[in-house]
């Protein structure tokens, strides 16, 4: 079963990277590469993504005609999402293990983060057809 | 068990694959059929060349995929109009019986076509460098996929959807304007191909150096067919003492190592030579281009025992030469560098500032990541820390924004003292 881990920083919280001493940053970078590695080799990995600064996010509605109507950047945002991971896992608590594993990711000081991680299973295709 | 094909017999395979499709798409035009017949006579080749190779590889190749692929028009009735059309293309005396290796048509031409065609000006960039790497590279679709982190099924419709724009565009061989705008057309594709492979270093790092490795390996071949194009060589030789520099271009955790950081001794001195032999060969052509500035660029940078025992002045000057044969935001940025390099840094940011009105450049990380190095450089620590940060939320690059936060950290711990 395929489980999506995803990671929302709150903005202006203890996840601002850039306000970090350099060696905690680098711990963090070592771990998160080390991380997706081990999740790789262990062939439960199915896919991650790092996403770029919300800075420049849009929200999108298609308009009367079709046409994208783009609303600007929305500062005012709480938390966004910074990252995710798809892992295919044997039981929901594989997955729940792997979650708890990155929260721990090194801060400040290389203290945990704990960041909140949120867990959803990823819908599957149609079950298999009753032959009865 | 199949026995497999060894190693010179595979890249035989893959040096062969171009040319035959070459063969097949000049004689029945349909691309993507030819595609797919090439492609199992490549499959059968790996089955039945274990056993014994035969005396004439090519023309195996094409006497196999010639096959298929009149198997398949025949066999598929609802493409009888294709059928027509083939067949009042095959000239008569070859409708019969395919010569493997016909004489008369002029084969350096037809691989050289098979280049052209997939830069088609009809295609966007992305499908251009997939369709290059699998007609011209003979990689599997897999393997484009892989390289490009996107599921093979995905790679597979971008091919396929290329091939089909191909096709409705009309002409299998575009009019280009002339001769040199569809040569540029080709190597730019091919740097696109290099480039993808050297600058991300996400996912599995392997496969992008493999691209980098088989943009060159492409860009050898188009040299030996077209040897008396000094820009293809320029290309050539950009891309090997560029490549020269890779293993030293990353850390352990993946982030970007700039060129001033760089351990020189880790550079590839063999790579460098060979770099600069093909760019010497070149230059004594004559007819200078962009290609061959940019390698006597890279190859000064190689030869340079540190950044400030690099001749910048030579730089800067090979710099406005190029703004002058091909002009571009960012030939104007590595202007700027060199220009801060030999009259130091307060030049430099009157030359950045020049440039901010560029809509290319304006909202870009790399306007604010060379201010904020030049910032830092003239001792405005403060301000280039805000700079640094800025370019780390605009990049869309993992290990640029990592090494551009790293950066400015350091630069805070050395402002502060407290280390």
């Amino acid at each position: 079963m395929k489980y999506m881990l995803m990671m929302n920083t709150p903005a202006g919280g203890q996840y601002q990277i850039a306000s970090w001493p350099s060696a905690d940053i680098k711990a963090h970078m070592a771990f998160m590469i080390g991380f997706a590695k081990k999740l790789g080799a262990a062939g439960e990995l199915v896919g991650a993504e790092g996403l770029s600064s919300p800075d420049q996010a849009k929200l999108v509605r298609a308009g009367a005609n079709g046409q994208p109507i783009t609303d600007g950047i929305f500062p005012e945002s709480k938390e966004f999402l910074a990252g995710y991971w798809i892992v295919d896992v044997d039981a929901p608590e594989r997955a729940y293990a792997i979650a708890a594993e990155a929260s721990a990711a090194p801060g400040p000081g290389g203290k945990p983060l704990n960041l909140p991680i949120e867990v959803r299973q990823v819908m599957t295709g149609p079950p298999p057809e009753s032959t009865q | 068990m199949i026995p497999a094909l060894d190693a010179n017999a595979q890249d035989l395979l893959r040096d062969l694959a171009p040319q035959v499709l070459g063969v097949l798409v000049r004689r029945y035009r349909d691309f993507a059929g030819c595609e797919d017949a090439v492609q199992e006579a490549l499959i059968a080749a790996a089955t039945q060349w274990p056993k014994g190779m035969p005396d004439n590889p090519k023309g195996w190749l094409i006497t196999v995929a010639t096959r298929r692929l009149t198997d398949q028009i025949r066999a598929d009735t609802a493409r009888r109009l294709r059928e027509q059309l083939v067949v009042s293309l095959i000239p008569a005396d070859e409708q019969i019986a395919m010569a493997a290796d016909a004489a008369g048509v002029n084969e350096r031409d037809e691989t050289l076509d098979l280049y052209f065609m997939c830069c088609h000006p009809a295609l966007s960039d992305a499908s251009q460098i997939a369709l290059t790497l699998r007609a011209v590279g003979g990689l599997t679709t897999a393997a484009i996929a892989r390289a490009f982190f996107v599921p093979e099924a995905t790679m597979a419709q971008r091919l396929t959807r290329a091939k089909q724009t191909i096709k409705s565009s009309g002409s299998t061989f575009p009019e280009f304007t002339d001769r040199q705008a569809r040569l540029s057309a080709v190597l730019t594709v091919i740097y696109l191909i290099f480039s993808e492979g050297y600058t991300t270093s996400g996912g599995d790092s392997l496969y992008r150096a493999d691209l980098s490795t088989e943009a060159i390996r492409v860009a050898r071949l188009l040299s030996q067919l077209l040897p008396d194009e000094p820009e293809v060589d320029g290309l050539v030789a950009l891309m090997l003492l560029t490549d020269a520099r890779r293993a030293a271009r990353t850390g352990p955790h993946g982030e970007l190592i700039p060129l001033d950081e760089q351990l020189r001794s880790a550079w590839d001195r063999a790579r460098i030579a060979e770099g600069r032999e093909i760019l010497q060969r070149a230059l004594t052509r004559g007819a200078v281009g962009p290609y061959q500035v940019q390698a006597t660029i890279a190859a000064l940078h190689d030869e340079a025992p540190t950044l400030e025992d690099t001749d910048w002045e030579q730089i800067r000057e090979l710099y406005e030469l190029l703004i002058r044969l091909h002009d571009s935001p960012m030939t104007r940025l590595s202007h700027a560098i060199a220009l801060a390099m030999v009259k130091g840094p307060a030049a430099g940011l009157v030359a950045l500032d020049g440039l901010a009105a560029d809509p290319h450049l304006a909202t870009s990380h790399r306007l604010d990541a060379a201010r904020a190095h030049l910032l830092e450089r003239a001792g405005r620590h403060d301000e280039a820390i805000e700079l640094y940060h800025r370019a780390a939320k605009r990049t869309t690059s993992t290990p640029e924004r990592n090494y551009l936060l790293l950066h400015a950290a350091r630069l805070n711990e050395h402002e502060t003292g407290t280390r």
